[in-house]
C-alpha cells in the first residue's frame, strides 16, 4: 500500500515537472506579446536610475529604459519596484520579464541569469573642471586629485598616479565633493553617479569626465534561456544607441554624454 | 577573544608614520609660537583702556572659544573659498590652530595680567615708564610666570587637537594612521602605535616647557 502511494506521488511529481518544463520552454517574447504587457523590475530607491518623483510616479534612467523597450515591443508597461537584494529572485521566479535595475555583471550572476548588452554607464573615474587638461593617468603629473580615503577609487588611483602627481585623501565622499566644490582640488576620483548629483546642484562647477578608472556598466537581466526576448532587447538597445534615444536619457538623468565604449 | 597582534604589518608604512610625526611636530611648534604671540597681543588688547580694542578682542575670544574646532577648520577650508580666500590644506589647518590657540591663550594671559598688583603699576608710573614699557617690562613677565603652567597645558591640548586637521587632508600623524588603517585594516596595531607617538610627543612637550620655564623664570627654580 505504502509503495503504491509512493509510486502515485512520483508519477504526479514527474507530471508536474513536465508541465512546468513545457511552460518555461514557451517563447517568453511571444508570451509578452500575447499578454500585451511587459513586466519590468526597476529600482525605487536609487536615483538617478530609479526613484519616486515629486508626483509619486517612478522616474529615472531605468524607468525610461523600461518605457522605451515596452514601446519598442508595442506592449504596455508594468513597473515592479524591487530592491537590489530581491531583483534577481523576482526574475528567476518569473514575477517579471526583465530586470532593469542598474544591474552589474559578475560570474555568479551570469550563472543565474542572462545579460543583455550594456545599456547604461556605471564607472569610477577621474572627473574635473573643464579647464584642467587631463585625459590619461600619465598626465596627472603636477596635478592634485581629491579622493575618499580607502575607497575602491583610492586603490585604483594610487596604482596609476605618477610620482609627481598628488593625491589628497579625504574622510568621506561628502568631504571630497566639498573640496572640489570649494575649489580646493580641481580633479576628483569618484563614481559617475556622484558627479551627476553635483552637476544637478552646482551647474557652474559641473565636473566633466577625464578618464575611467574602473568600468562596471549596467546590463538588462533576462531569465536564463529566454533567447528570443534577449535578442529583441539587444536589438532595441542597439537601435536606441544608434538613434540617440539613450544619449538623450543619459543627458537627462546622468547629466553627461554616454562614454564611447558603451556605444561600441 | 583572541587577537594576534601583528606589528610587522606596519613596517612597510614606517616612512608614512615618520612623515606624519614630523608634520605634527612642525604644526605644533609653529602653532605654539604664533598662538602664544597672538595671545599676548589679544590679552594686551583685552586689558587696554580703549573700549573698541577690548570689544574686538573680546568678540574674537568668545567666537573661537565657543565654537567647535572642526567647524572653525571646515569654515576656513571649505567656507572661505566662496569669498575668494583660498588656502591650501596645510595653511588652512595652521591658521585654524593658531587662531584657536590665540583665543584660549588670550584668556589665560589676561588672567595673569589682571592679577598684577596695582602697586607695581603705580611704581612703574613713578619711575616714569611709558605705557608700552610698563606692559612689556613690568606687567607681562610676572603675568606669564603666573599662568605658565596653564599656558603650557593649553599648548599640549592644541597639539593633541591638531589631529583634526587630518580631516582636510593635511598629512599629519593621524592622517598617516587613518591611511595605513584603510590599507591593511590593522586598526588595533596602527592606533596603538599612533597613540603612543602622541603620548611621547605630549611628554616631550611637557619636558620642553619645563626646561624653557627653568631658564625663563629663575625666581621659580627654588619652588
Amino acid at each position: 500500500m505504502k509503495s503504491l502511494v509512493k509510486k502515485c506521488a512520483s508519477v504526479l511529481g514527474a507530471a508536474v515537472l513536465t508541465v512546468t518544463a513545457i511552460t518555461s520552454q514557451a517563447n517568453q517574447l511571444e508570451e509578452v506579446e500575447a499578454r500585451g504587457i511587459l513586466r519590468v523590475a526597476v529600482p525605487q530607491d536609487f536615483p538617478p536610475f530609479g526613484s519616486v518623483g515629486a508626483d509619486l510616479q517612478p522616474q529615472g534612467y531605468d524607468v525610461d529604459m523600461a518605457g522605451y523597450l515596452a514601446d519598442g515591443m508595442g506592449v504596455k508597461l508594468e513597473l515592479v519596484p524591487v530592491t537590489s537584494a530581491n531583483r534577481i529572485p523576482y526574475l528567476q521566479t518569473r514575477k517579471v520579464d526583465l530586470v532593469i535595475s542598474s544591474l552589474g555583471k559578475n560570474p555568479e550572476r551570469e550563472k543565474a541569469i542572462d545579460f543583455s548588452r550594456a545599456y547604461a554607464p556605471f564607472f569610477l573615474g577621474v572627473f574635473g573642471d573643464e579647464s584642467v587638461e587631463v585625459a590619461a593617468p600619465e598626465q596627472l603629473g603636477g596635478q592634485v586629485v581629491g579622493v575618499t580615503r580607502g575607497s575602491v577609487e583610492d586603490m585604483e588611483l594610487s596604482e596609476l598616479v605618477p610620482a609627481d602627481g598628488e593625491i589628497k585623501r579625504f574622510e568621506d565622499n561628502n568631504t571630497t565633493l566639498s573640496a572640489y566644490l570649494a575649489g580646493q582640488v580641481d580633479l576628483i576620483a569618484t563614481g559617475n553617479l556622484v558627479v551627476a548629483t553635483i552637476a544637478e546642484r552646482n551647474p557652474d562647477r559641473q565636473p566633466v569626465t577625464k578618464f575611467m578608472l574602473k568600468n562596471s556598466p549596467c546590463y538588462i537581466g533576462v531569465h536564463k534561456g529566454d533567447t528570443e526576448l534577449l535578442e529583441k532587447v539587444n536589438a532595441l538597445v542597439e537601435a536606441g544607441l544608434a538613434d540617440g534615444t539613450l544619449e538623450g536619457m543619459s543627458m537627462k538623468w546622468l547629466k553627461a554624454p554616454l562614454p564611447a565604449d558603451l556605444k561600441g | 577573544m583572541e587577537y594576534q597582534l601583528q606589528f610587522g604589518e606596519l613596517l612597510p608604512y614606517v616612512p608614512q608614520l615618520a612623515h606624519g610625526f614630523w608634520v605634527t611636530v612642525w604644526l605644533t611648534v609653529v602653532t605654539t609660537l604664533a598662538g602664544c604671540a597672538l595671545g599676548i597681543l589679544g590679552a594686551a588688547a583685552r586689558s587696554s583702556r580703549q573700549a573698541w580694542l577690548r570689544r574686538v578682542s573680546g568678540a574674537y575670544v568668545e567666537v573661537f572659544r565657543n565654537t567647535p574646532f572642526i567647524v572653525q577648520l571646515f569654515f576656513i577650508f571649505f567656507g572661505l573659498p566662496a569669498l575668494g580666500f583660498k588656502l591650501s590644506a596645510v595653511e588652512a589647518g595652521l591658521l585654524a590652530l593658531v587662531v584657536n590657540l590665540g583665543a584660549y591663550s588670550t584668556e589665560i594671559i589676561r588672567a595673569g595680567i589682571q592679577a598684577t598688583p596695582t602697586g607695581q603699576l603705580e611704581a612703574a608710573r613713578t619711575l616714569g615708564l611709558g605705557k608700552v614699557q610698563t606692559f612689556v617690562r613690568v606687567v607681562l613677565p610676572p603675568a606669564l610666570e603666573r599662568i605658565y603652567p596653564a599656558l603650557s597645558s593649553q599648548c599640549i591640548i592644541v597639539m593633541l587637537g591638531s589631529a583634526v586637521v587630518s580631516q582636510i587632508s593635511v598629512e599629519d600623524l593621524t592622517f598617516a594612521a587613518n591611511f595605513i588603517q584603510s590599507r591593511n585594516f590593522r586598526s588595533f596595531e596602527v592606533y596603538l602605535v599612533t597613540a603612543l607617538m602622541y603620548l611621547l610627543l605630549a611628554i616631550g612637550m611637557r619636558q620642553g616647557f619645563r626646561l624653557v620655564g627653568y631658564y625663563a623664570f629663575p625666581k621659580k627654580r627654588t619652588r
